[in-house]
């Protein structure tokens, strides 16, 4: 470095190129492809855009989770008290604007932003005292108080029916409106890309590598000259932040805002999201954001008991994947270049048709009584996928109980191979490794 | 009650403690402990199981508040405040049962513990690979308890004497003038045990040591001087052979170690 330095050869210049392309290549890549994403095929359309523009919001949501859950160990069961707080907060400005305030559209997430910094210094100042149990409990004591006072203060939160206002109303600028949703999905990247590389830079510096330290030992912190209540308190204010920044963006995006963003329900789904995602990966809190939305969006168009899969899908990752789905892919990294791979690749490809027919078979079943116990008028006749049965004779049972018992069956006599294909893989990266080490 | 040897010169006290006890309920478990550590020394506390060698280590170190009695660190007056500010006034301390970051690697343990002292604090602008003097810190510190090579491991995986050393390089990677090491060789082997007793003679260069410990080759080869704690009391204080010829000390500890 400091050769190249003193004497700029060619050669020196393009290593610093190269070194920079290494700590910054992955986030270009990405901005590019956030850029073309609503013009390829199958997501061009408003339905499309809408929908990655929900993933933006989520994404930024769900990363503000992991800086408490991932990086410090905070799991609170009201997050979304700020994201829902950062949205009223950018409603009331846009109320502003479609009165006259010479504000630029694109500007009203920050609202959101102030608003989450300010009810996290708030809030936080109470429930960072602790950490653990008792912080959950406050978590979720103060997120029904604020759920309950946002359905009671109607004046402020406009009550059961919301807040609503009109993004296209409002100075324009460089002639953009704002009214078209692929304008308000490139208001939404914008945003996103800024806070998600904020989140990261912060996960960089001295805080929060403490962060780390007092989710893995506050004890030994403080011994180290660090006060973990301060710790926890600076976290979750920037947390709240950037939960109120999504909140500013989910009031642009859907122009209305009620008491359910502040409320219990979406607190629970951004803890999905990031669980499933994998808590500790910061890529896991975006891979479970967009997976979960798109989860919702497209689940709901199929099945009134999508939450049930959802929540069935959760419970497969806390007891079979604790490391998520960023802890999957990342499991992989050291054997993908083994020659067993392949044969790791096959016994998946096996095990994936059993659990595929297991799957089947249980669906069938949750269906069939979802649909007997929810709209009993509309008779025994139902059509799943793509056949048409009646539940009034014994066939659909057997055929579904068959299938999801055979399955599973299926699955545990194919599970040995998987076992032992992953072992023939993992010895040979662990005799690479070990070869390496020697040279 | 207690008679503390008067220091053999009149270098400063690092650490003072005038008739400082401790109760847990009604259990006395610190009966008034006065004692007083001079700058530079090497100050080694023995006694049986059960003496309150520990607790000792956890009221000087800001972990429990004495009950009464007061507590001075380089001179300033520390009773009651919280670790973070012992280790502000620059005492710092390592852990008889191994008090480490597991989730992270060695180098990150070892960074951690020099952010505060190197003034970078709640700082959550800067980005900590770009700070010279922690990464620095943080390099010589590992060359210093020779984990180098080690510096990518998670620390929860490393071999027991590796956490022990990753221990101590928590505790001296700061400016602490003030180390307290609580049973720094307890579970080594031999040899562990006299490498661990050069690295502690190497970290404590310049700085004042106290050191709780069982293995008495360790204490007579280390410190300077000796205080005998025994039942919540010290009954003696003094240089490593006048100990040794201390006929109380003698009657006292074996008696209670024979008990124990």
């Amino acid at each position: 470095m400091t050769m190249s330095r003193a004497t700029p050869s060619s050669r020196g210049i393009v290593s610093v190129r190269a070194a920079w392309f290494r700590e910054h290549g992955l986030w270009l890549v990405t901005i590019g492809l956030l850029l073309v994403l609503p013009h390829i095929p199958g997501l061009n359309s408003n339905f499309g855009r809408s929908l990655l523009s929900q993933m933006g919001i989520a994404t930024v949501f769900a990363l503000s989770y992991h800086l408490l859950l991932g990086q410090t160990g905070l799991l609170s069961f009201g997050h979304a008290v700020y994201f829902g707080l950062g949205g009223f907060a950018a409603i009331h400005v846009m109320r502003a604007i479609n009165a006259g305030l010479g504000l630029p559209m694109p500007l009203v997430p920050l609202a959101g932003a102030a608003a989450g910094l300010f009810f996290g210094l708030l809030f936080g100042s109470l429930t960072t005292r602790r950490a653990g149990v008792v912080f959950a409990l406050i978590s979720l004591g103060i997120g029904e108080l604020v759920f309950a006072a946002s359905r009671m203060l109607q004046g402020w939160s406009g009550g059961e029916e919301g807040l609503t206002a009109n993004r296209a109303a409002g100075p324009h600028v460089f002639g953009l409106n704002f009214a078209s949703q692929l304008q308000v999905y490139y208001i939404i990247v914008f945003w996103a890309v800024v806070a998600a590389w904020l989140m990261y830079a912060f996960t960089r510096t001295p805080v929060g590598r403490m962060c780390n330290a007092i989710r893995d030992n506050p004890e030994r912190a403080a011994f180290v000259g660090y006060d973990p209540q301060r710790v926890r308190l600076i976290v979750f204010a920037v947390a709240a932040t950037f939960a109120g920044l999504a909140g500013g963006l989910h009031a642009v995006n859907y122009e209305i805002v009620a008491a359910d963003a502040v409320g219990a329900a979406r607190s629970g789904i951004v803890l999905l999201m990031v669980y499933i995602g994998g808590e500790a990966y910061y890529v896991g809190a975006i891979l479970g954001a967009i997976t979960i939305t798109w989860l919702q969006v497209s689940l709901s168009d199929y099945t009134t008991a999508w939450q049930l899969y959802l929540g069935l899908f959760f419970m497969a990752i806390v007891l079979f994947a604790p490391g998520g789905l960023a802890g999957l892919i990342m499991m992989h990294g050291p054997i993908v270049r083994t020659r067993a791979f392949g044969s790791v690749i096959k016994a998946y490809g096996i095990a994936a048709i059993a659990v595929l027919v297991m799957l089947v078979g249980a669906i069938v079943l949750f269906e069939i009584n979802y649909r007997l116990s929810t709209e009993p008028e509309s008779g025994s006749r139902m059509k799943l996928f793509w056949i048409g049965i009646d539940t009034a004779t014994p066939w659909p049972w057997l055929a579904a109980a068959l299938l999801a018992v055979g399955g599973f069956y299926a699955f545990r006599k194919t599970w040995p191979y998987v076992a032992a294909a992953w072992q023939r893989a993992s010895d040979e990266a662990g005799l690479d490794r070990d070869r390496g080490e020697a040279r | 009650m207690t008679v503390v040897a008067p220091a053999s010169d009149t270098r400063p006290c690092a650490l003072e403690l005038r008739d400082v006890h401790k109760s847990f309920g009604a259990t006395a478990v610190i009966r008034g402990v006065s004692l007083e550590v001079t700058q530079g020394e090497r100050h080694a506390i023995i006694g049986p199981n059960g003496a309150g060698k520990s607790t000792l280590f956890n009221l000087i170190s800001g972990r429990f508040a004495p009950t009464s009695g007061s507590i001075r660190v380089n001179g300033e007056e520390v009773t009651g405040q919280p670790p973070f500010e012992m280790y502000r006034r620059g005492l710092a301390r390592s852990f008889q049962v191994t008090n480490i970051y597991p989730r992270l690697s060695v180098y990150e343990n070892i960074r951690c513990s020099v952010l505060w002292c190197l003034g970078h604090r709640y700082n959550f602008w800067r980005s900590v690979a770009k700070l010279r003097d922690a990464n620095e810190r943080t390099e010589r510190t590992l060359e210093q308890i020779g984990m180098t090579a080690r510096r990518s491991t998670p620390a929860g995986v490393l071999t027991y004497a590796e956490q022990r050393a990753l221990e101590i390089g928590i505790t001296i990677a700061g400016d602490s003038s003030v180390i307290l090491l609580d049973e720094p060789t307890a579970g080594m082997s031999r040899h562990e045990t006299e490498s661990a007793v050069e690295l502690i003679r190497s970290v404590s260069q310049g700085r004042t040591l106290v050191i709780v410990e069982h293995d008495m080759g360790v204490v007579f080869n280390l410190a300077d001087r000796i205080s005998v704690v025994v039942y919540g009391l010290i009954i003696a204080t003094d240089a490593p052979e006048r100990i040794r010829q201390n006929a109380a000390v003698q009657t006292a500890y074996l008696d209670a170690t024979a008990h124990a």
